[in-house]
């Protein structure tokens, strides 16, 4: 290990670590907690600010810990431009996010299980954007899911919460099913699991045959992450959960994380036809829906949500282009939409907090009354409309710039669609950045939202009044937009190159070449300031229309009917309807049903591999028996006879015992004394558990089962019978490995001072196996004895239901079926209550 | 079952039923015999004073609860693998050791600890299945 090998894995292991003990820190400091919980992530933060001097010159920093070195599965861990952007990100919001989140949480009782849910988030945020490790990667992608789905479900007293926890969690975790799945294929076809290793091998895919299978398993992961269109669904249901959880994972951190996916495999498989044409259809698509949805809902949260779906659904529309000039804009388009969009959250989770309201509808004129917060909104809302001298204007000229070039591969009309796409998307945009900024804090303060506080006056409006931790982060988060337009220069040189050197293959002066001029103001005129006037202009009347654009949006989504959020609650019925269906037919709870599958089940496994390997046994010659083993082989038969003839239960029972003692004799006779002692002893048990079960059972009547049914119940045994009967012949016909036997026999005595050959296998030799089998052996125990205490409770319940009538009492004693009743007077009983003979 | 000559017979015949089955388990190492079928012949000696009186008083009698003592059982079984980490050996291996007393020289093993588990585990899961039947029953 190197020097900062080891104080990176620390820091990368902090949150985890911290992690557990959130809950006392917050019971311990009480209110001032907050700069102990924040600590955290800027020590993150801090850490890895020097990393920056390294990685700009182009070098990469590793750090790896063994977990299972024989699979070539590490904790390993590699630094790189790409990784560093997303971890200063998430760093630098986290501590926002955490101080607002103290303030926001202040009354709830579970507020330090909430940080520790935070901070398991943030510690498996950092490990994704940083693991080197395909499986490492993984497990950290499956850990944000967990963490969301805490996080979401975090009120999980309310329906709503659960139901977008529990959807958040099953369409993330499929989409990590399918990452699990193209990483397993990646490490095979690369014969790596390590990802700085299979990047640099650039013409893998081109010898794979299944590439565009594999590139698929990868956008369904990606997509249901980053919440793409048909899976953008989730994202808005995850608003369920507290606001600090939306600004952080739901818009600035953990749907990103499909994005860094394909921005970090872009290398591999930029270069597959597909590529760009499925990322760029799918994410105009989400881009269209989500700036569509976002005008169509009037509480300020789902607006967000929705647009940040479509802000996701354009940085994958950007990657799907794959041009340097592209692959820039994504970059700083996402920096912008974290350092608006988290704002913007916090501002109307202040709203939120402060008045108890967040429908458009009902708020106006606050702007007033909380200026600070109204000045992050509006700086915030600016960047967001991409308005100069903003950096979100900055990124929306690069997304303009950049689309501009696709005419070359797309030829004129699909640029000119392109083009016409974005601006009526970022029009809209432009439109829900109004709704949030502005809407509720200009104007006179309606007086629905008066009555429903009940206050008179203006001035006594607020629950709470945001305080000095909940302003904190939107604003400051909000002035970092204006400054990074300020700056640009400067995050050119250490954010944008680094990364665009990790996904593009040539030196750095080829990457600086491929860049377009940025600026924070229009200095002259061109196609993307034409565009991004236009935008605006457009984007200004949908504004001022957007009752009437909110109605349309409205009747149409009514024509349409049917959408992804229904269409998952159907396909999720439709999976459980399946699933019982097959469940009550397999497991009907009938024994004889049970019985029927078993043993259908083990004919197939029997029978299937001698017809399809056409191998079947010899037929062994007639064997040479003493007579008195000829009688015990006839004790055994007449046993069975009359098990199957018997007139009695009892009898049926009692014979049962008598084959079994015959086949103890048998194997006494035939040399295997341990396992003649054990049958008798098992024989002996099983007849008294047997006696004992069925006595509960009218023990006169013997079988109910009508003819055809008996009928079929005996072929059945007999199939059983001569398949098992084939099987032990094909085994003996094989000649005998007998190593494992010469091995016990020569050192039984010798290394584990034992003469039973048998007995020092079992606790000696093969101790571990034993060891399981004694496992199994207490847990059936246990369930056993579970089974037989709820049979009790509720007899004693019936029986105290049913004391009213000493009639009714017997007749349902003899019909109250037992743990392991054969199932037939259930059936009966069904069908009628034919079972209950006097 | 709850006659004159069972019961007068019972106590005795679960003593010597429940020795023979400490003696089967005992002589397992050399001969026919070892922790598993000890078990089962303890559980029927079990079985059978609760067939003789009731089950509240075999209950009484072995203090703790059946299942209790299986658990112990696999408790011991696991800790009887232990022993061979100090001397850099694998889990469960086995681990001799004489000890001589009155002149005579026994053999303490960890295998015997490991059986000794095995015995209790059987003893007390199928004593416990069985003694629960009997209870839902003979009450």
């Amino acid at each position: 290990m190197s020097g900062t090998e080891i104080p990176l894995l620390g820091i990368l292991f902090l949150p985890f670590l911290f992690a557990p003990f959130a809950p006392l820190l917050c019971r311990f400091f009480g209110k001032r907690a907050a700069p102990f919980l924040a600590l955290v992530p800027l020590l993150v933060f801090l850490f890895f600010l020097p990393f920056f001097f390294p990685i700009s010159e182009g070098k990469a920093i590793q750090a790896s810990l063994a977990w299972a070195p024989l699979y070539g599965v590490d904790l390993s861990f590699y630094i790189d431009g790409l990784s560093l952007f997303f971890v200063t990100l998430i760093a630098l919001i986290g501590s926002f996010i955490f101080l607002y989140a103290d303030g926001y949480l202040r009354q709830h009782p579970h507020r330090g299980r909430f940080f520790s849910f935070m901070s398991l988030f943030m510690g498996a945020m950092l490990g994704l954007v940083t693991a080197d490790n395909l499986i490492t990667l993984f497990v950290f992608w499956e850990l944000t899911s967990l963490s969301s789905f805490l996080l979401i479900g975090f009120d999980h007293e309310r329906a709503a919460a659960r139901r977008g926890a529990l959807q958040a969690l099953l369409v993330t975790g499929m989409g990590g099913l399918a990452l699990l799945a193209a990483f397993l294929f990646l490490a095979q076809a690369s014969g790596s699991f390590a990802l700085s290793v299979i990047l640099k091998e650039k013409d893998l895919l081109t010898h794979l045959p299944f590439a565009d299978g594999l590139f698929i398993l990868i956008l369904l992961a990606a997509f249901t992450k980053s919440a793409q269109f048909p899976f953008h669904f989730w994202l808005p249901n995850a608003m369920e959960a507290p606001t600090p959880v939306s600004a952080y994972l739901h818009s600035a951190t953990m749907v990103k994380g499909g994005v860094y996916l394909l921005l970090r495999l872009f290398p591999l498989f930029g270069t597959l036809p597909l590529w760009a044409v499925l990322l760029p259809l799918f994410g105009s698509a989400t881009f269209l829906v989500g700036t569509l949805l976002a005008l169509r809902q009037t509480d300020l949260k789902l607006t967000l949500a929705h647009t940040t779906v479509a802000s996701l659904g354009l940085l994958v529309f950007l990657i799907g282009i794959g041009t340097p000039a592209a692959l820039a804009a994504s970059v700083f388009y996402l920096l912008a939409h974290a350092l608006f969009k988290a704002p913007l959250f916090m501002v109307v989770g202040c709203l939120d907090h402060a008045v108890g309201n967040r429908d458009l509808r009902h708020l106006g004129g606050i702007g007033r009354l909380l200026p600070v917060l109204w000045g992050a909104a509006l700086l915030a809302g600016l960047s967001m409309a991409g308005v100069p001298p903003l950096f979100g204007f900055v990124a929306k000229e690069m997304v303009y710039a950049a689309s501009e070039g696709i005419g070359v591969v797309w030829g004129a009309r699909g640029e000119i669609g392109a083009l016409t796409l974005l601006v009526f998307g970022n029009a809209l945009m432009v439109a829900a950045a109004g709704l949030v900024a502005l809407t509720p804090f200009w104007g006179a303060v309606p007086s629905e939202l008066l009555k429903s506080q009940g206050s008179p006056s203006e001035k006594a409006l607020f629950l709470h009044k945001p305080g000095f931790c909940l302003s904190l982060g939107p604003v400051v988060l909000a002035l970092l937009g204006v400054v990074s337009a300020g700056s640009l220069p400067f995050l050119t040189f250490w954010v944008l190159l680094p990364v665009l050197r990790t996904l593009l293959s040539g030196g750095s002066e080829a990457v600086a070449l491929a860049l377009p001029s940025l600026h924070a103001l229009p200095t002259h005129l061109s196609t993307p300031l034409f565009l991004s006037g236009l935008t605006l202009l457009l984007g200004g009347i949908f504004y001022w229309k957007h009752t009437l654009l909110r109605s349309l949006i409205g009747a149409l989504l009514t024509t349409i009917g049917w959408g992804p959020d229904r269409g998952f609650d159907q396909f999720l019925r439709v999976l459980l309807r399946a699933s019982s269906a097959v469940t009550s037919r397999v497991q009907a709870g009938v024994m004889s049903v049970y019985m029927t599958v078993t043993c259908l089940f083990i004919l197939l496994c029997l029978f299937i591999p001698p017809f399809l390997f056409q191998k079947f046994p010899a037929l062994p010659s007639w064997p040479h028996y003493k007579l008195h083993e000829w009688a015990l082989f006839g004790i055994a038969a007449i046993g069975l006879l009359t098990v199957v003839s018997a007139k009695t239960r009892l009898t049926a029972i009692v014979s049962l015992g008598i084959q079994g003692f015959a086949v103890a004799l048998i194997f006494m006779e035939f040399g295997a004394p341990d396992l003649s002692f054990t049958q008798f002893m098992v024989e002996t048990l099983s007849v008294f558990v047997l006696a004992l079960v069925m006595t509960r059972l009218n023990l006169g009547a013997r079988d109910a089962r009508p003819g055809p049914r008996r009928l079929w119940d005996a072929a059945l045994a007999i199939a059983i019978g001569s398949g098992f009967s084939f099987l032990l012949l094909s085994v003996i016909q094989f000649p005998l490995d007998m190593r494992l036997s010469e091995f016990f026999t020569q050192y039984s005595a010798t290394l584990a001072h034992g003469r039973n050959i048998v007995n020092v296998i079992l606790v000696d030799f093969r101790a571990l196996d034993t060891l399981g089998e004694i496992t199994v052996v207490l847990t059936a125990g246990i369930a056993a004895l579970a089974l037989l205490r709820i049979k009790k409770m509720h007899q004693e319940h019936q029986g105290q239901e049913e004391n009213w009538t000493t009639v009714k009492e017997t007749t349902t004693r003899d019909c109250t079926p037992s743990a392991a009743e054969s199932g037939y007077l259930l059936e009966q009983k069904r069908e009628g209550g034919a079972a209950c003979k006097p | 079952m709850q006659t004159l000559i069972f019961r007068a017979l019972a106590p005795y015949l679960t003593a010597l039923i429940m020795v023979f089955a400490v003696f089967v388990f005992l002589r397992g190492h050399n001969q026919p015999g070892g922790g598993f079928i000890g078990g089962l012949i303890a559980a029927s000696s079990l079985a059978i004073y609760g067939l003789a009186y009731d089950v509240r008083s075999i209950r009484r009698a072995l203090v703790v609860s059946p299942i209790a003592l299986a658990a112990f059982g696999l408790l011991l079984a696991l800790l009887s693998g232990i022993p061979s980490f100090f001397f850099h050996l694998p889990f469960l291996t086995g681990i001799w050791e004489s000890v001589w007393i009155l002149g005579i020289e026994i053999a303490l093993s960890t295998p015997i600890l490991f059986d000794l588990g095995v015995f209790l585990v059987v003893m007390g899961a199928v004593g416990a299945v069985g003694l629960c039947l009997e209870e839902n029953e003979l009450s």
